[in-house]
């Protein structure tokens, strides 16, 4: 509940940082003046910004990471015009620490007028015996484009086969747009998390998702576990799902291939 | 000053609650709810999501929160465009009672700068406000409300006992009276601030899920 996003977090670790923005020589192509890692999160370029293409960056998990106690952090900023596209190398798979309690994950995405971003991680999995705190905080300018896509898988199979229950995952979303807040969403999924197994909230299905697209074209799906809800903002919709495992989740969130 | 309490949170107050069930018609289409254990788990859900939100919501208005900025988190914290019109019409019909029981310039300002109806979680602490109660009351008043409502819903779906059915909410009572005392913390946090943030947000991904499949429906016993 209310509580556990409470929690005192230990101090603030740098983050992994991205900054894209136009090259001033050659216009409309981006390039990425910061590109660093931090702690167990390495950065790498898969493709430069082109005329028809935004850059690429992959986050890679280069130690096993988030575990109990951990605080992770990534800030990715997205100046006027440019267009960048972060994927992620394998799913974040969130593993008990040495002690009991919580990581934190925080992600900082900030989208200038103009500008697209993309950001579509591979899924974040809940293992047994884990509780990761994610925040994720998005700020747009009036006229940025964004595709966001987030992905929640409760245990591995080898969590419900040994252990009978996966981890817990208690994620924070906050959205605004031009100043405005469009959207503040916490689902706290997992042991721990009041009634998250029953007909309110899950019902069964272990893996949640959704895909938040501002200014770029969406589809509504067809399936009943699946709505595409227009937020409060301007041209913004969140297509949020529900599925018994990661990849039924990632068919509804791509839609028909 | 618990009559007043009272008569906000009873059901017979004329504020339109009883044509809704908070999800519970299509949870129980889905085949999702269909005994009394069903209905506790559903009801342990609601209380600790939307409940939760709207308790916070609902004490912040109580507690003088600026009414604009509760409006635009109650939508930022909706994101079912179903809910939200739910959610305004519930409002609206809430804001009419309370007008005539406790008239107030602020809920008269209330109708005018929203038309449309406003969000039922900030009428309700703008009213529990105006009968002079506190912000508590105003919590308690919101998270009752997320519970009692699909739970005479789902008496009348499922033919339930009503017997079992109150019994389940008797023993939700604790659990009810927990989180409205965390929304009552978080909403002394956000008016302290000024500053929204600190109220919850907590969201159930299939209560999104049902309302907008429960609104596509051309055939429904009840409006949500």
């Amino acid at each position: 509940m209310a509580g556990a996003l409470t929690v005192p977090a230990p101090p603030a670790a740098p983050a992994a940082r991205i900054v894209a923005a136009l090259d001033g020589r050659e216009d409309q192509i981006t390039v990425l003046p910061v590109l660093s890692g931090a702690g167990p999160l390495a950065l790498r370029r898969l493709r430069a910004g082109q005329r028809t293409g935004p850059a690429e960056v992959a986050l890679v998990g280069a130690m096993a990471a988030p575990l109990g106690g951990d605080r992770i952090a990534v800030s990715v900023r997205v100046e006027a015009g440019a267009r960048l596209r972060v994927t992620s190398v394998a799913a974040t798979v969130s593993l008990p620490g040495p002690q009991p309690g919580p990581a934190w994950y925080d992600v900082e995405l900030a989208v200038a007028a103009g500008a697209v971003l993309e950001w579509l991680p591979e899924p974040v999995v809940a293992a047994a015996g884990s509780h990761l705190l994610l925040t994720t905080r998005i700020t747009l300018d009036a006229g940025a484009r964004l595709r966001y896509r987030e992905e929640q898988i409760l245990g591995r199979r080898h969590d419900w086969t040994v252990h009978g229950v996966p981890g817990r995952l208690t994620s924070r979303l906050t959205v605004r747009q031009a100043g405005r807040l469009i959207l503040d969403q916490q689902t706290d999924l997992g042991p721990g998390a009041p009634g998250w197994d029953g007909p309110a909230v899950l019902a069964g299905h272990r893996a949640a998702g959704q895909l938040l697209t501002v200014g770029l074209p969406c589809t509504a799906p067809s399936e009943e576990c699946a709505a595409l809800l227009a937020l409060p903002g301007t041209d913004a919709h969140l297509l949020v799902a529900v599925a018994p495992d990661g990849l039924a989740l990632r068919r509804l969130l791509t839609g028909p291939l | 000053m618990s009559g007043a309490l009272l008569l906000l949170a009873d059901g017979r107050f004329p504020a339109g609650g009883h044509a809704h069930s908070g999800g519970a018609e299509a949870a129980v289409k889905a085949g999702l709810v269909h005994d009394a254990d069903g209905l506790a788990a559903f009801l342990t859900g609601r209380l600790h999501t939307t409940g939760l939100t709207a308790a916070g919501l609902a004490a912040a208005a109580a507690g003088g929160f600026d009414p604009a900025g509760l409006d635009e988190a109650a939508d930022a914290r909706t994101p079912s465009p179903a809910l939200r019109a739910t959610s305004r019409r519930l409002g609206r019909q809430l804001l009419r009672a309370a007008r005539v029981c406790w008239p107030d310039p602020v809920l008269d300002g209330l109708a005018a700068a929203y038309p449309g109806g406003a969000h039922q979680s900030v009428v309700l602490g703008l009213a529990a406000r105006a009968a002079a109660l506190a912000p508590a009351d105003a919590a308690l008043a919101a998270a009752h409300e997320s519970v009692n409502g699909p739970a005479t819903a789902c008496t009348r779906l499922l033919g339930l006992d009503p017997y079992q059915v109150v019994a389940v909410l008797a023993r939700l009572a604790p659990e009810l009276d927990l989180v409205a005392e965390a929304a009552t913390r978080a909403a002394a946090e956000a008016v302290r601030r000024q500053d929204a943030q600190p109220l919850p947000a907590a969201s159930a991904p299939l209560l999104d899920l049902f309302a907008e499949r429960h609104n596509a429906w051309k055939v429904r016993l009840f409006a949500s």
